[in-house]
């Protein structure tokens, strides 16, 4: 009797450790956010010191311009971006599933941009957008094209550029993994059915990649709102707010404005917007083992 | 439909090569089952057919026109995989219509065109299933509606029945010697199981090593191989193969060996053409009787070992000399595990091959 019941209780105890550490360091800044999100907060103080306000912080910045406006370039930035990567990384994808020599070299090269330090790619880029000695500038000059303001009127275009340039290799490496994986007798199926190399993309490729595909790109939405170094570096939010993404402007209102409660509250904001896609990918991942399922008990029933 | 030529084909993957040559001919609505043990190159051949290999050397020839160099799809066939090659995003109908529907044909017309072929393999319930949600009998029905549903004149199927199940694998055998009634097309098809390849074919190519050991029909290959191999392919149980060299003895050619004197019929005796020498002789367990009055020179004394019920036959796995030679007779003959026995073995049922080149002599 005794020994069943410590039997049972064997695997909790073994998770403890792990679960104390989460605790300790998760839930334990999380709910210090959370707390700290209803109160007047200056950092001088400590926490206790602080005047509870209840929703203030939350309802001032619901009706701050220059909140919302740095929602909609997040909420801009992430969106071009992640739909840019994705279909380039696809496409690159795509294109360099073959056996050619070199190719893994090749795809070597490809990610690099995703190893290199997110505060070196801000620099690197910065040097090359600068209006007089950066490259691009150079180059359209020696072409006897005009200059572009890159990080002054094109900002937002720039910094999502830069990171395009970043993290599509991601998508492709994914993507070429979604690819190699597929049934080749399939493909081979589809090639003597009579489809061109075309079709075999749209009726076939693309449609058994789409599960690994979602996934990736719900992976990389999340990671598009929550950018903050490459920005920093390159433009910190300027011209005005233009590139003033929401990781930003919390870490701008919490360092500069020193007011920890609203950078809280912000941060709130972003968390829940972050869940919902959370929720929302492991709903798409739930969804496509809930039919692989029903299918599996449709033959056994069958038989 | 078409007659399809195979020409020298040659097949290299880098400097190995795998296919020496392949010359055959099938002609217009003509079951072709190349059969072989695994990496014999039939496979190769398949797919170099299907245009999903490069042809190295050599021409493949539909009704006279060469078309190695063409795409897959324009070769105008039609194919059965060995793992089916569903397209799994789509269900029954829409995978049996991909084609058709590449071809951008009238709706009607491939809706007709489904709903007939869904009739032929008995798929016409399960038209909305994805295949997940299929058995592999099921699959496999759907692949070969597939490929029906093109109307192409050139089948090929590449071990179909390989991944079924021993009962599902006749019954889909039978099911396959049926459709073959109704449909005239030109079918290759690939195997490693002689059991298919003798049911199915008009005529069979064995192949092993890269080579066509020998082609016909089952009854030819069965009757008269060509050598060693086709013999112990084909048949089961395989044939017995015994050392021997053959003797005159008293105007009367005899092959010998271990424990045996067996006097050859004299017709064969003359085809021969050689009075001595290592042969081996090859007899199928089927050609071996039980006969105690058997006389001498017709007869092998064999120690069983293992009796193997299987039900109305048995077959006996027996020791004589160093060899061991199997039996396969009716299940009612009284044998007795561990004596010597005598078997008669019938004249017709002994073959001789050289034993240097294996050829048949």
């Amino acid at each position: 009797m005794y020994t069943a019941r410590a039997n049972r209780l064997t695997p909790y105890m073994f998770m403890a450790p792990a679960a104390v550490i989460m605790a300790i360091a998760l839930l334990y800044p999380l709910g210090y956010m959370v707390w700290g999100s209803f109160r007047d907060w200056n950092p001088s103080q400590t926490i206790g010191e602080a005047e509870f306000v209840g929703l203030k912080n939350y309802i001032t910045l619901f009706y701050d311009p220059a909140f919302r406006e740095s929602l909609g370039v997040t909420l801009t930035f992430a969106s071009v971006v992640v739909v840019a990567e994705m279909v380039i990384g696809v496409g690159l994808a795509l294109l360099l599933d073959r056996n050619i020599r070199g190719m893994s070299v090749l795809r070597t090269l490809f990610i690099l941009p995703m190893m290199i330090a997110p505060v070196v790619v801000g620099l690197m880029w910065r040097y090359m957008y600068h209006p007089t000695v950066g490259t691009f500038n150079r180059t359209l000059e020696s072409l006897g094209l005009p200059k572009v303001d890159w990080l002054g009127d094109h900002a937002l275009m720039s910094v999502i550029i830069a990171d395009i340039w970043q993290w599509t290799p991601f998508i492709f490496i994914l993507a070429l993994a979604a690819l190699q994986s597929l049934p080749r007798s399939a493909l081979e199926a589809a090639r003597i059915d009579g489809a061109t190399a075309w079709q075999q993309i749209v009726h076939i490729k693309i449609p058994l990649m789409m599960p690994v595909l979602i996934v990736t790109a719900l992976l990389r939405l999340i990671d598009a709102f929550k950018v903050l170094e490459v920005i920093l570096v390159m433009t910190e939010g300027g011209p005005g707010l233009s590139t003033e993404i929401l990781a930003l402007r919390i870490s701008r209102t919490a360092t500069e404005f020193r007011e920890l409660g609203v950078a809280a509250a912000m941060s709130n904001y972003l968390l829940m917007l972050l869940l919902i896609l959370t929720v929302g990918m492991f709903a798409v991942t739930k969804l496509q083992e809930a039919r692989a399922a029903r299918l599996a008990r449709q033959v056994q029933e069958d038989t | 439909m078409p007659e399809i030529r195979l020409e020298n084909l040659v097949k290299r993957y880098g400097n190995v090569q795998v296919l020496h040559g392949i010359d055959l001919a099938m002609a217009e609505n003509e079951f072709t089952v190349l059969v072989g043990p695994s990496g014999c190159g039939k496979s190769t051949t398949l797919r170099m057919v299907a245009g999903l290999e490069n042809v190295s050397e050599g021409e493949i020839y539909v009704d006279g026109t060469p078309i190695s160099h063409l795409d897959p799809k324009d070769r105008g066939l039609a194919m059965v995989f060995q793992d089916y090659a569903l397209y799994p995003h789509m269900d029954v109908a829409r995978n049996i219509s991909f084609a058709l529907r590449l071809q951008k044909r009238p709706k009607a017309e491939i809706e007709a065109k489904v709903r007939e072929v869904a009739d032929i393999v008995g798929l016409t319930e399960f038209l909305h299933r994805k295949p997940g949600a299929l058995s592999g009998g099921q699959r496999q029905r759907v692949a070969m509606a597939r490929a029906l549903a093109k109307d192409s004149g050139i089948f090929l199927f590449d071990e179909p029945l390989s991944n079924l199940d021993a009962k599902l694998r006749g019954q889909m055998r039978a099911e396959l010697a049926i459709m073959r009634q109704r449909v005239q097309k030109n079918m290759i098809y690939v195997t490693h199981d002689q059991i298919e390849a003798m049911t199915l074919a008009d005529r069979i190519v064995v192949m092993h090593g890269g080579y066509i050991q020998q082609q016909g029909t089952p009854e030819e290959l069965f009757k008269r191989p060509a050598n060693k191999f086709v013999a112990g392919f084909l048949g089961s149980p395989p044939m017995n193969f015994l050392d021997a060299d053959l003797q005159d003895q008293g105007g009367t050619l005899h092959a010998v060996g271990q424990g045996f004197s067996i006097a050859l019929p004299a017709s064969k005796a003359q085809a021969l053409g050689r009075t001595a020498g290592a042969v081996t002789l090859g007899i199928r367990p089927s050609d071996l009787n039980f006969d105690p009055g058997a006389p001498d020179a017709a007869a092998f004394d064999l120690k069983v070992q293992v009796s193997e019920y299987i039900g109305a036959q048995s077959v006996l796995v027996c020791q004589t000399g160093g060899a061991q030679v199997t039996v396969e007779l009716k299940s009612e003959t009284p044998i007795a595990l561990g004596e010597t026995l005598r078997f008669a073995v019938r004249p017709e049922g002994l073959h001789l091959f050289d034993r240097a080149t294996e050829a048949a002599l």
